[in-house]
């Protein structure tokens, strides 16, 4: 099984994300923000990050380039989920390793999509 | 829905896209015309139905036919065609076209344009493959609605997430309002026309690769026959047919064969074994 780390401030997304990705038999921990986040890829890298942009103490674009600066970082698939949806943010994502982006709002069929994209499923 | 109604509707349905309609498949009138009576500025399905039955409009029609043909569509929707055309069929016609630098392909229900366009997106990708050829895309409906949105190549923030990578909609779309447009080069790709499966195919030339997926479902077993022998004739010995998941010509037409191993793609049966040496 395959683990998923959701990253997300708002509990109702995190729900939303753990039961369409438990249903695609991933294993889930979540994050309340990047600090959070990168605290859980210390103890355990996961497998992928589903990972939101604005969140309080560090955001989704900062975690990111800590995880990729960190030991073993550069494994974990990165797919952004977020509000932000303009061409600069998506590139700027790219950019700092981001594998792939969702933009909200979102349902299963775009998350299956962008997850099979990216060999996950 | 009233039962003189949908006897109508699916003889008119059947004569003009050949499209069967059958009983179980009410639901799927009522959910699709209704929101065309509402926007008609009638009450009910059966305002509308008295519109296009009783008073015989034609106009209305037109568009009760336009909105029972009108399928959904996505990005590299099923990914094993596309798979398998940039995988074999790319490398083969590269070798046996080398000569004429030429490849035509006829994406038969084009719909809203997000087949046509995946596979120009693909031919861009190796662009450098292609270099001096002229590469003809030509995407046909029966929906000339549907064309328009084609044409225009603007699609909704969710059409652009379901089977498009982000990469891919970083290269090749800019953001226009809330809607996200393909880019004038792979627009320019390809060509669209209306144009009925029922009617003949001589104006549309000779085809390399014939993608008709998700159509032949709604055609009874002898206008699937029909398409496809007359789809065979519009191409040349080598040629390539894709059609959707569901669809075969097993038990349909002998003018085709399936390839072993490659899901929804089929071989004239005149071919010489011929994209199985590639790849």
């Amino acid at each position: 099984m395959k683990s998923c780390l959701v990253v997300d401030d708002s509990k109702v997304i995190r729900k939303v994300a753990r039961r369409i990705l438990e249903e695609l038999n991933f294993d889930i921990e979540e994050a309340v923000d990047g600090q959070d986040a990168l605290d859980s890829c210390t103890r355990a890298m996961p497998d992928v990050v589903l990972l939101d942009w604005n969140m309080p103490v560090m955001n989704g674009l900062d975690f990111l380039k800590n995880l990729r600066k960190s030991s073993g970082g550069d494994s974990p698939v990165v797919v952004f989920c977020t509000t932000e949806n303009d061409m600069a943010h998506i590139s700027a994502a790219i950019a700092a390793g981001a594998d792939e982006y969702i933009m909200k709002p979102f349902d299963r069929e775009i998350i299956e999509s962008k997850f099979s994209q990216v060999g996950l499923l | 829905m009233r039962q003189e109604d949908f006897d109508f509707i699916s003889g008119v349905l059947k004569e003009r896209s050949g499209l069967v309609l059958t009983p179980d498949k009410v639901y799927l009138l009522e959910s699709r015309l209704t929101p065309l009576a509402r926007q008609k500025g009638m009450e009910t399905l059966d305002d509308l139905m008295n519109e296009v039955r009783l008073r015989r409009r034609e106009d209305m029609l037109a568009e009760v036919t336009e909105a029972m043909t009108t399928n959904v569509s996505f990005f590299f929707r099923d990914n094993t065609p596309f798979d398998l055309f940039k995988e074999h069929i790319m490398p083969a016609m590269q070798r046996d076209r080398a000569a004429t630098k030429r490849l035509r392909i006829w994406c038969a229900a084009a719909s809203t344009g997000q087949e046509p366009y995946s596979l120009a997106i693909l031919l861009k990708e190796a662009a450098a493959m292609w270099k001096g050829w002229k590469i003809e895309i030509i995407g046909t409906d029966l929906s000339t609605q549907v064309l328009e949105k084609a044409k225009a190549g603007l699609y909704s923030q969710f059409e652009v997430q379901r089977g498009l990578p982000i990469q891919l909609l970083v290269k090749y779309f800019t953001q226009v309002g809330e809607m996200w447009q393909i880019n004038d080069e792979l627009r320019s790709m390809v060509t669209y026309r209306p144009f009925n499966l029922l009617d003949s195919f001589r104006g549309l030339g000779s085809f390399d690769v014939i993608f008709c997926r998700n159509v032949l479902i709604y055609f009874d077993q002898e206008t699937k026959a029909d398409v496809l022998n007359r789809m065979r004739k519009a191409m040349p010995d080598d040629g390539t047919l894709f059609l959707g998941a569901a669809e075969t010509v097993l038990g349909i037409t002998d003018q085709f064969k399936p390839v072993p191993g490659r899901r929804g793609m089929y071989i004239t049966s005149d071919a010489a074994q011929p994209a199985l040496k590639v790849g």
